[in-house]
């Protein structure tokens, strides 16, 4: 089933070309990876997809992205929008306040007033993001003083909590250490059956753990979209060939 | 008494490594020279006043009435507080709006912006005394409002308002952008963004920027003299914002040139040194509160 | 629904940011109406120019000569004291305090910053004017004094501008010099003092600005003749102090010409201001 279709996407800064006549689907609970190079344009495709990219001036928009068929750069709610497709940050960033109103953030921003709710809400969310355990004796205090791989998945659970239905990870464990690293993308392939999550990983081994496909982007075009096993052990693309055998990074 | 021991040593080293270079010694007293200086002129102020001061500490001068015996300064420093309360009512709104709007919804290069923080900083450098005549031509006059605590508050918001701009400003600016980003991103608009992230995060310098106002306000006199005025007495009434009142700092200034009061002059001398210090004081301690904020 | 909120408050934002445009022309407007007529009633020649300043007598004279000259002579004064003072203490707590000091030394700045100008005006009186009346002679109240006075007041402002423009020049500038063989001292007289030209000038600016602006400790220290100034150890009046002491008995003409000296005051202010920024600009 496709959860996301980009139909021949142009992205514009200015009179720069970021991202060329780009047309994909995105599967329904599977794991899509993005890889390529630096500036490739793999995150700026990412933040089409949840209308992150308005934030920038002088950014300038082609072609359609259909969320379930509808398109998301026509006429809709952008913040409702944003509920739907939730995203994950490369550095982890809580609030500067409790883990409890980090998680309970997003819910409050969307309406949600009772206090029996929220409680709910928080312990399911941090229970998804594997972390509820460690830290439901510290609900009040400051989110600022766990480990970076707690803090990250304090993110994620922060994003589950609006109860998106897609989740976009920018680079999500490119700043934390092997440990957290793995128990992350275990975190990622549980989430997969309820969501379903594009990630930006610059690491190839990460996309070949936990993706079920992967697209390879170079200069701003979409070289090749396939299964990760194809695309790992087959690839049809010479420069696919070469960017993953380490000719160049 | 080990610190002591240590700067003294350095002193000495760094005295006897001077003996092959007298022109990089004489560079030297050149700068600690003056900072010597500096340092003792403040500690003889200070000191000068304090010593001078406290003894003439009475209870008297605490009474709530002012009479020609007690020279009581009570009524003033309720002013203070009812002048420092008005001004920051009218001025912080609109300081930290504007600030708002200058880091949330503009581009730095917008013409308006331009013209907004040329206006700011024109208004800071004006002295106190042509506020004072603007005030009272304004608000005592044209506004009919007379000599009263109202005029005084208005005119003395006036002039903390770009001090609360800037440092709001400033304040607003050192919040991590991730966080903004963050809180779009889970569907959060402008106004809550706002409201919720990022002015929670700004307060200590927000607060900090107060306080450095509410200093201000309390030393000012020149521009409350024709608009607040001089009365010894506390505003009272359903009109008390229409009594014409006198701040701390003026009553000192009309003690020190009837010259009769001398050690009443110099008793209130230290009420006011000791108020400034202690916001000086809190100015700082969250000062450094804001450092190790941005340090987590 | 929530659109119109954010719009809403988007307005009022906008709003209040123009409260500062609208206080600058608000000032302008009053203070020149009121003013301006005066000085063309008074007669521009004999406003600025006229040494007599006697709005008592008939007929009544309205030169401010006196006042300009007398604040240009107390801030001059005020500067040749504090600015040597002032950048050399800023030079030392940029470069050569040690940390154990600038503990003390950067809060005792500030604490000097926030001292009220009543307070260094009372202890100008009890202090400083009898001071100066042993050391040198004559009444104690006079120019020297309110210079000395005022020199000290501006120091905060001088040594903290100074102090940030020092701190802002690349260390490579003065890691280059001590590179080349020069000593410690030498290295930031030569190398980084120079970087740092155009900031401390704007500081001396400020301090400038401040000088004039200045009232209350003025008033209490300086005689307040409102004569041609005579002398060193003599006593005399600023605008500053023209404008404060007799608004509160002016009448008429007498009062517009008060109005006239604070629209003086203004564009003085205004044109300080304006090198200050443009100063600023240039410094990055």
């Amino acid at each position: 089933m496709i959860k996301i279709a980009i139909e021949k996407l142009n992205l514009l800064y200015g009179s720069f070309q970021a991202l060329h006549d780009i047309s994909m689907n995105i599967h329904a609970n599977k794991i899509t990876a993005f890889i390529g190079p630096s500036g490739c344009g793999k995150s700026t495709l990412l933040k089409t997809l949840n209308r992150m990219n308005d934030l920038i001036a002088g950014c300038n928009i082609t072609g359609k992205v259909l969320l379930d068929g509808e398109d998301i750069y026509g006429n809709i709610d952008v913040n409702l929008l944003r509920k739907r497709v939730g995203m994950v940050f490369q550095k982890p960033n809580p609030f500067p306040m409790s883990i409890y109103d980090n998680i309970a953030y997003g819910p409050r921003t969307h309406g949600i007033k009772s206090k029996a709710k929220l409680d709910e809400i928080v312990e399911n969310s941090l229970r998804k993001a594997a972390v509820w355990e460690e830290v439901k004796e510290r609900l009040k205090k400051n989110a600022l003083g766990l480990s970076g791989g707690q803090q990250q998945r304090i993110c994620i659970a922060r994003a589950l909590a609006v109860n998106p239905e897609v989740l976009l990870m920018d680079e999500p464990t490119s700043a934390l250490d092997p440990v957290s690293t793995s128990k992350i993308e275990d975190l990622i392939t549980e989430l997969k059956n309820n969501y379903t999550i594009i990630i930006v990983t610059h690491n190839m081994q990460q996309a070949v753990r936990i993706s079920d496909k992967t697209a390879f982007f170079l200069l701003g075009h979409l070289v090749e979209y396939d299964d990760t096993e194809k695309i790992f052990s087959m690839p049809e693309d010479k420069r696919t060939e070469d960017y993953i055998t380490g000719r160049f990074g | 008494m080990k610190r002591k021991e240590g700067v003294i040593k350095d002193l000495k080293v760094k005295l006897l490594s001077y003996k092959k270079s007298p022109v990089s010694f004489i560079l030297f007293l050149l700068v600690t020279v003056p900072a010597c200086i500096t340092f003792f002129i403040l500690l003889f102020i200070i000191g000068y006043i304090l010593i001078n001061g406290i003894p003439h500490i009475t209870i008297g001068l605490f009474e709530w009435k002012y009479t020609s015996s007690n020279v009581s300064l009570m009524p003033a420093l309720v002013n203070t507080i009812l002048m420092v309360f008005l001004s920051l009512v009218l001025s912080v709104p609109v300081g930290v709006f504007t600030a708002i709007y200058l880091v949330e919804y503009t581009k730095s290069d917008n013409k308006l912006v331009s013209i907004i923080r040329i206006t700011a900083e024109t208004l800071s450098g004006i002295p106190s005394i042509v506020y004072g005549l603007f005030g009272f031509l304004l608000f005592v006059t044209a506004l009919r409002w007379g000599i009263s605590l109202i005029s005084g508050a208005f005119t003395v918001s006036i002039m903390v308002l770009p001090l609360i701009m800037r440092t709001t400003e400033e304040a607003l600016k050192a919040v991590p952008d991730s966080y903004r980003e963050v809180s779009f991103g889970l569907g959060a608009g402008k106004l809550r963004t706002v409201f919720h992230i990022v002015l929670p995060a700004a307060f200590p310098g927000i607060l900090s920027g107060i306080i450095l106002a509410i200093g201000r306000i309390v030393g000012e006199t020149a521009a409350l003299i024709y608009t607040a005025g001089t009365v010894a007495e506390i505003p009272s009434g359903k009109d008390f914002l229409f009594d014409s009142t006198r701040t701390l700092s003026l009553h000192m200034y009309a003690l020190s040139s009837e010259g009769l009061y001398t050690n009443q002059a110099y008793a209130t001398a230290v009420v006011l040194l000791v108020i400034v210090l202690f916001i000086n004081w809190l100015s700082g301690v969250l000062a450094k509160r804001i450092m190790k904020g941005n340090q987590a | 629904m929530k659109k119109y909120k954010e719009q809403a408050m988007g307005i009022i934002f906008l709003l209040a940011a123009c409260t500062s445009i609208i206080c600058v022309v608000l000032i302008c407007l009053f203070l020149f109406s009121n003013g301006i007529p005066a000085i063309g009633k008074i007669g521009i020649k004999e406003f600025l120019a006229g040494s007599e300043w006697k709005p008592g007598d008939t007929p009544p004279s309205y030169g401010i000569l006196p006042m300009i000259l007398g604040s240009i002579y107390v801030t001059t004064g005020a500067i040749i004291i504090g600015v040597p003072t002032g950048v050399f203490t800023a030079i030392f707590i940029a470069k050569f305090c040690p940390e154990k000091i600038l503990k003390w030394l950067k809060p005792a700045i500030d604490i000097l910053a926030g001292i009220p100008s009543v307070v260094y005006g009372f202890f100008g009186i009890v202090a400083l004017v009898p001071a100066v009346r042993y050391t040198f002679g004559g009444n104690g109240n006079s120019m020297l004094t309110a210079s000395i006075l005022l020199g000290i007041m501006i120091l905060p402002a001088i040594i903290s501008v100074s102090a940030e423009a020092i701190n802002a020049v690349p260390e490579s500038y003065y890691e280059g010099s001590l590179a080349l063989g020069a000593s410690h001292e030498r290295s930031v007289f030569c190398a980084v003092l120079p970087a740092a030209k155009s900031g401390i000038t704007a500081a001396v600016i400020l301090g400038t600005g401040r000088a004039i602006g200045e009232t209350m400790a003025v008033i209490m220290v300086s005689g307040n003749q409102a004569r041609m100034p005579s002398g060193l150890l003599k006593g005399i009046r600023t605008l500053t102090a023209n404008i404060a002491i007799e608004m509160g008995y002016a009448a008429d003409l007498h009062r517009e010409a008060l109005f006239a000296t604070g629209v003086v005051l203004f564009v003085f202010i205004l044109v300080i201001n304006l090198l200050f920024s443009l100063l600023k600009r240039r410094n990055g």
